[in-house]
């Protein structure tokens, strides 16, 4: 698979983006600048940027708990999610949903979500509004491998069957669901085929592989707008940090951590590629990466100084009107 | 007498009621922990640390870890009731009954009634309640205020450690389904807790100050900070009784209502949102069982009717405080 060098360039980025985000974000939540629960997406980058690669703002993700690599590979302002981070009144939310919670309507995403598999419902309903207005865009909700046990679920699955909308399910495998193995939650040895079982395709990828992950969402998307209904992405790859900011990770073998991020990156796995392919030229890539760690740098400054909500705030935006 | 965390004090009657009762077990998310994986089973104990232990001494049969399946869950401890098991479920976040509600209100809490009295359902479905996290709107509600609303639920919500204790051996023994919220504020503070077993009666509330000049009636994390708005009041010679329900159904409206009848006062205090609430419940039977012995009147001090919003400032200025709560019960002397 050949890219055009924008896109090269523009997937590089946004995953550099998600990564030093995360681990700046990780590294305040350390020093207590950052309220609240935090997932960080550190290592599956390639699954949102993958995905996301193929959408246009017209198109709808829905997140998770895990959710700022989704929002920054979809577009969302990194300033103002690092702002929503921080609880300021500027974040993207106003300071009222947080780390869990960031949206950006106009870019598409319809909100990370802090119910597991709350999002595969909501992206059938954003995929049947594209069915019934007669245009060809498709919704994708990203859950985790958690997600696929819930009812919500399954019920998303089949009603997107039933009704032939063009819904994209990315379930994201980083093989824990908090200190639970897949092995164990997933009662079947074949997840892939206890999905496609609903009646639609999956298409497999390792989520180290940002080209990997591409092609196979490219398929599943082209399913989708072509009007054949749902389709599934099923993306592997382990995240580098606990399941949140502070867990102690018993769950974890000797070395598991230091192979994922030795063996498993997909920043790497980029550069090595360009490297063979001599698509784009590693001082490209230092320049991108610089010009993220300033993007970054900026981020956590604004937010730092950003103004603080007012009492008043607790109750504005309950309702869009009150009653006489 | 022993110091233990309300934590260290649940896990303490977990382990000592399934020592005692070979029907009880644990069910739950990661209430082992590392199921599957290469760490050690059991190793977790519950995300809050609740059934920390239990893995180890009961075994995977009697602590059952499951996956992310509420519905399942819930539904799985109802169906093990009914059959004469005494299962303790947890649903992590109190926020999640969201997700399995069908299970907890048309199925366990309506089996006696609509079986004509014929069964019992002896299930306890544990909960992480409340605010005080920056855990945002879908991790910080109570819940509980709900679930009262629910006839053939009971609905336990301890304040501190030793009631915790004596209130889950009272829900484990129940035959009844108890849905138990744990103020997850409170689960690291600790109070003297006896190591041996004992029981506190649903329906009887705690009466923790005696005054004169007005009821204050609290629920779970709001206990504490009412003690402290009716402490800081005693300095200026204002007194008040301060009543702790312990459950909000049962609900002991006898000791409510005598202590109302004796200060004239009344000022309802809970970190839920106002509407059909606990305060404008309990403000309801004052109102209604108690009127001609009001002498101003009835504050109910709770949050906004709004979501639990994220930034820290926000949630303080959301959740009821000590300075709110004095503000009330000055209100309703003056
Ligand atoms: C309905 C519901 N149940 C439980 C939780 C608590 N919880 C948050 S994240 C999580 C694990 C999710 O695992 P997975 O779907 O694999 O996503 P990952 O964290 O690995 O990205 C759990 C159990 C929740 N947020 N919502
Ligand atoms: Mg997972």
């Amino acid at each position: 698979m050949t890219l055009p060098r924008e896109t090269l360039l523009r997937a590089y980025r946004q995953m550099k983006t998600i990564r030093e985000f995360e681990e700046r974000a990780h590294a305040e939540i350390m020093n207590g600048q950052i309220p609240g629960f935090t997932h960080l997406y550190t290592g599956q980058e390639a699954n949102a940027v993958g995905v996301c690669e193929h959408l246009s703002d017209a198109d709808t993700i829905i997140s998770t708990h895990r959710g700022h690599g989704h929002c920054i590979a979809k577009g969302a302002d990194v300033i103002g999610m690092m702002k929503e981070l921080w609880g300021s009144s500027e974040g993207l939310c106003k300071g009222k949903g947080g780390s869990m919670h960031v949206a950006d309507f106009e870019r598409g995403i319809l909100g990370a979500n802090g119910i597991v598999a709350g999002g595969p419902p909501i992206s059938v309903g954003s995929a049947l509004a594209a069915k019934i207005r007669g245009n060809t865009n498709v919704a994708v909700s990203f859950s985790g491998d958690g997600s696929v046990n819930q009812g919500t679920c399954f019920e998303a699955m089949n009603l997107a069957v039933v009704l032939q909308v063009p819904a994209i399910f990315v379930i994201e495998n980083n093989y824990y669901s908090e200190h639970t193995n897949i092995s164990y939650a997933v009662g079947c040895d074949d997840l892939k085929a206890r999905t496609e079982a609903f009646g639609f395709p999956v298409f497999v990828a390792d989520g180290a592989d940002f080209f990997a992950v591409y092609e196979a969402a490219g398929k599943a998307i082209e399913h989708a707008r072509a009007g054949k209904g749902p389709a599934g992405v099923f993306a592997e790859q382990g995240r580098y940090h606990g399941h949140f900011v502070g867990d102690p990770q018993h769950y974890r073998g000797a070395g598991e951590l230091d192979d994922l991020r030795k063996n498993h990156d997909c920043l790497k796995n980029f550069r090595a590629r360009m490297q063979e392919t001599g698509e784009l030229a590693s001082e490209e890539l230092d320049a991108v990466d610089a010009e993220v760690m300033a993007l970054i740098d900026r981020a956590v400054a604004e937010a730092k100084a950003a103004p603080r909500p007012t009492p008043e705030q607790v109750e504005q935006d309950v309702y869009i009107t009150y009653g006489a | 007498m022993p110091v233990k965390t309300m934590r260290d004090a649940i896990n303490e009657a977990l382990h000592q009621a399934m020592a005692a009762d070979d029907s009880v077990f644990v069910i739950g998310e990661d209430v082992a922990g590392c199921m599957g994986s290469n760490g050690k089973p059991g190793s977790v104990g519950g995300v809050f640390g609740v059934t920390t232990g239990i893995y180890d001494k009961f075994g995977p049969l009697r602590c059952v870890d499951t996956p992310i399946s509420e519905s399942a869950i819930v539904g799985a401890a109802a169906g093990a009731a009914l059959v004469g098991m005494r299962p303790v479920a947890e649903i992590m976040f109190a926020d999640f009954v969201g997700v399995c509600m069908d299970q907890l209100v048309n199925q366990m809490g309506k089996f006696r009634y609509m079986f004509g009295g014929k069964t019992t359902c002896p299930a306890v479905i544990r909960f992480a309640a409340g605010g005080g996290f920056s855990a945002a709107a879908q991790h910080s509600q109570s819940m509980y205020q709900v679930m009262t609303s629910f006839p053939g639920l009971k609905v336990v919500i301890p304040s501190n450690a030793y009631d915790a204790k004596g209130l889950m051996l009272q829900a484990i023994a129940e035959d009844d389904p108890v849905l138990f919220f744990e103020p997850k504020a409170l689960y690291q503070e600790s109070c003297e807790v006896p190591d041996e077993m004992y029981t506190i009666p649903f329906g009887k509330a705690a009466i923790l100050r005696e005054g004169d000049d007005c009821t204050v009636v609290a629920f779970g994390q709001m206990v504490g900070r009412a003690a402290a708005a009716i402490d800081a009041l005693a300095e200026e010679g204002i007194t008040c009784d301060l009543i702790d329900p312990r459950t909000s159904s049962p609900l002991d409206t006898a000791t409510i209502l005598e202590s109302v009848e004796a200060t004239g006062r009344l000022v309802v205090v809970d970190e839920s949102p106002p509407r059909c609430g606990l305060t404008a419940d309990i403000a309801g039977l004052a109102a209604d069982r108690a009127f001609h012995a009001l002498k101003g009147p009835i504050k109910q001090v709770c949050a906004p009717h709004s979501p639990t919003p994220f930034a820290p400032e926000l949630e303080a200025a959301y959740l009821p405080s000590v300075e709110k709560i004095i503000a009330a019960i000055r209100g309703t002397m003056s």
